[in-house]
């Protein structure tokens, strides 16, 4: 035995991990192995893959031209007026919907978790529009408010002629209604995950000292479910922030409504220009990475939350 | 878009069409000997497309079967598919349907055979130059001309006493009557169509977008006049209401509910309010594509299919044979009969099917394709389009008093867009 295992070995016991320890361990890894593989393939090497391209000048329509680009494509996103335009927007409609869709998430979970009767139904109502296919719900938003098929133009106190894709406002305004729509649920259910962790005897002793239904969830509902509310903040966040279905269905970036995703599928797919359009997309990886690390770091969301045996 | 992220997603592409290879989607040959032509073309809703494969099919004595794929209606999704699987060099596309603006574009990127002479003589025979020249990249032929398509003024008989010449005079006629009734229909969305109907615009006003692949053309006067005609009607009181979202079928659809006096449009127009609003369809009324200055004649908007053979194709020397049956006199007959398409070669609009397909106004439909203005050939077609739609979109933010800003907005776009630098 070499002094260096010895040492490792001298280690390990230091730290208290015996033998069956080890083994443990590494059957852990291999157990979740295929796992880890599997991942690896589908999400690191077409990571990694972008990364390499946004680097090369490359236009699948103009094959003989190519090479290595340094850090052109990223100059030329980055010094783009486009860019920065369409980040507002993505930001816009993220903070927007993410916001609206908490304080609704939270009634609804409130009345999901409190229903007395019909219990399943309410809960399975409530899902529904989470489980409808974006691009479906999209088409159904745009329908309904198109002026010559629609039904809302037809409703009182609104123009029969409102276009409304015509103009930024109100196209915005059914981008995020269509998206709080879709995904409210999604939020609802993570926040009913956290109100069941609370224990009820809590809600007694305080009542019993007199505090009344506003004091009993700003003091005891809202604190015990920061955890809760932060990891559904930042799943929807992360979410939203990448949205491209409904914006692609109803105005596809026009009028000004374009999200970095439009703007990386035109220049990836309608102008087949991989380096620009590879450069946009690793750029909107950092964007979501930075948003996670101001999660985490920021406001202190635990992943592991409430695991047990910790 | 969860994976949009992680690059353009080629992985799943090579998966998917293992899977479709797996299934037998790609396979070449069938029980019968004849070898399977894959055609990828855009739906057109009357079955002409599958009427003639099958035709084309059967005279091929057995040579080939051809099996019809179906693309989106929408040109710029139905491009989408097509790059996709030419950029990932897919075998199962023998036969290509064109629209006639992609042809430099899949040339360039080398996706297209080039017509063998021979083939290339037969197929073009009779055909409108204009037509001709959609199909051709740097003198070489791509695309064996299909149907060919073109815009007329339609308007209001019973409103209008005499069609208007120009764009001006069809602005004041509808201003005279009001939003109520003279409506004005367009295709101005955020698409490809705001591109057709913008370079219609420059080409009757005497310019050009592009003198060359990779250069700006833009005469200051005639983009000038072209700019003031959009930015005049973009903030007319008689746009139609949905002017900045309008598509050829919102224009139909506007038109057909009876408040407009006046539409530009595709030939289908005539058929869909035949078949829709025959009130509206019995005082319909046709009239060349409108003029921007009264002594220049209009260059209407080009449309339509050529057909080009896959350079990736197994099966070349048959896919060339079924595109040029595809693409003959017999085949533009069938969709000019079952989908109102018109024909692109010249010979044929004194056919009766032609005659009954257009009554009276078929000579209108022949003159107008043949003094169109194509859309410009360049490879970075996508590009320029793009710029254009970002530049001039939507046309209420055009001063028709004052352009020069948009011009010189539209000039700096196009110049990054040919040398295609930048996001767009």
């Amino acid at each position: 035995m070499s002094v260096a295992t010895e040492r490792v070995r001298r280690f390990r016991l230091f730290r208290g991990e015996t033998e069956r320890g080890r083994e443990e361990r590494r059957l852990g890894w291999m157990l979740c192995a295929p796992a880890v593989i599997a991942m690896l393939a589908v999400t690191a090497y077409p990571i990694g893959y972008a990364i390499v391209l946004s680097f090369q000048d490359l236009d699948l329509r103009f094959p003989e031209e190519g090479g290595f680009a340094g850090l052109s494509n990223y100059g030329a996103v980055l010094s783009s007026e486009l860019w920065w335009q369409d980040l507002f927007n993505t930001a816009f409609v993220t903070v927007i919907t993410v916001a609206v869709e908490l304080v609704i998430g939270m009634a609804i979970a409130l009345v999901m978790y409190r229903a007395i009767f019909g219990r399943g139904a309410v809960r399975v109502g409530v899902l529904v529009p989470y489980g409808i296919v974006t691009v479906v719900a999209a088409f159904a938003w745009q329908f309904a408010f198109l002026p010559d098929v629609g039904f809302v133009n037809k409703l009182p106190l609104i123009a029969d002629d409102k276009a409304w894709f015509g103009d930024r406002f109100s196209a915005f305004a059914v981008i995020i209604m269509a998206e709080v729509w879709k995904t409210t649920p999604f939020i609802a259910l993570l926040l009913l995950a956290g109100l069941t962790t609370i224990d009820d005897g809590l809600y007694e002793a305080a009542r019993v000292d007199g505090a009344n239904a506003v004091q009993r969830f700003f003091r005891i509902t809202l604190p015990l479910m920061k955890p809760a509310i932060l990891v559904a903040l930042l799943f929807r966040t992360l979410d939203a922030f990448r949205v491209f279905d409904t914006i692609f269905i109803m105005t596809r970036g026009a009028q000004d409504t374009e999200s970095v995703s439009i703007l990386g599928f035109n220049q990836l797919i309608s102008r087949l220009n991989l380096g620009l359009g590879s450069a946009v997309s690793v750029l909107i990886f950092f964007s979501v990475l930075i948003i996670a690390f101001i999660f985490i770091r920021g406001f202190g969301v635990r992943m592991a939350e409430g695991r047990p045996g910790r | 878009m969860r994976r949009y992220v992680a690059g353009p997603g080629v992985g799943l592409g090579t998966a998917l069409c293992t899977l479709a290879l797996l299934a037998g989607c790609g396979g070449s040959d069938n029980g019968g000997g004849a070898t399977s032509l894959n055609w990828f073309v855009q739906i057109q809703p009357g079955g002409s497309f599958q009427e003639v494969a099958k035709r084309c099919s059967d005279e091929s004595n057995g040579r080939y079967q051809i099996e019809l794929e179906l693309l989106p209606t929408d040109a710029s999704q139905a491009r989408e598919q097509l790059v996709r699987r030419l950029g990932a060099e897919d075998s199962t596309i023998d036969v290509v349907g064109m629209d006639v603006v992609w042809t430099a574009e899949f040339a360039n990127a080398e996706w297209l055979r080039e017509f063998p002479e021979q083939e290339g003589r037969q197929v073009t025979k009779g055909v409108f130059d204009s037509v001709v020249d959609t199909a051709t990249f740097e003198n070489k032929l791509y695309g064996a001309p299909f149907n060919s398509n073109t815009q007329l003024l339609w308007y209001r008989t019973d409103e209008i006493k005499q069609a208007p010449t120009t764009w001006d005079e069809m602005i004041d006629e509808g201003e005279k009557i009001g939003p109520a009734g003279g409506l004005i229909q367009v295709q101005a969305n955020q698409y490809e169509g705001f591109t057709a109907w913008f370079n219609a615009l420059l080409e009757s006003a005497g310019g050009h977008i592009l003198s060359g692949p990779e250069t700006v053309d833009l005469p200051k006067g005639p983009t000038d006049e072209a700019l003031a005609v959009m930015g005049r009607l973009g903030n007319s009181p008689v746009a139609a209401p949905d002017i900045d979202t309008s598509t050829e079928d919102t224009a139909r659809l506007g038109f057909e509910a009876g408040d407009s006096a006046f539409m530009v449009n595709y030939t289908f127009a005539y058929a869909s309010a035949q078949a829709n609003a025959p009130d509206v369809a019995k005082n319909m009324g046709f009239a060349p594509y409108p003029r921007v200055v009264a002594n220049k004649p209009s260059r209407p908007p080009l449309g339509g299919f050529n057909l080009g053979v896959s350079a990736f194709s197994d099966h070349p020397e048959e896919a060339f044979d079924a595109a040029a049956c595809l693409s003959n006199p017999d085949s533009q007959l069938t969709a000019t009969e079952l989908d109102g398409l018109p024909p692109s070669n010249q010979t044929l609009y004194t056919d009766k099917v032609v005659r009954k397909a257009y009554p009276g106004f078929a000579d209108l439909v022949e003159s107008s394709i043949d003094t169109a203005g194509p859309r410009p050939a360049t490879a970075a077609y996508q590009d320029v389009s793009l710029a254009i739609q970002r530049s001039l979109h939507p046309p209420s933010s055009i001063d028709p008093d004052d352009v020069t800003s948009k011009y010189d907005e539209l000039r700096s776009d196009l110049e990054d867009a040919v040398k295609r630098e930048g996001l767009l």
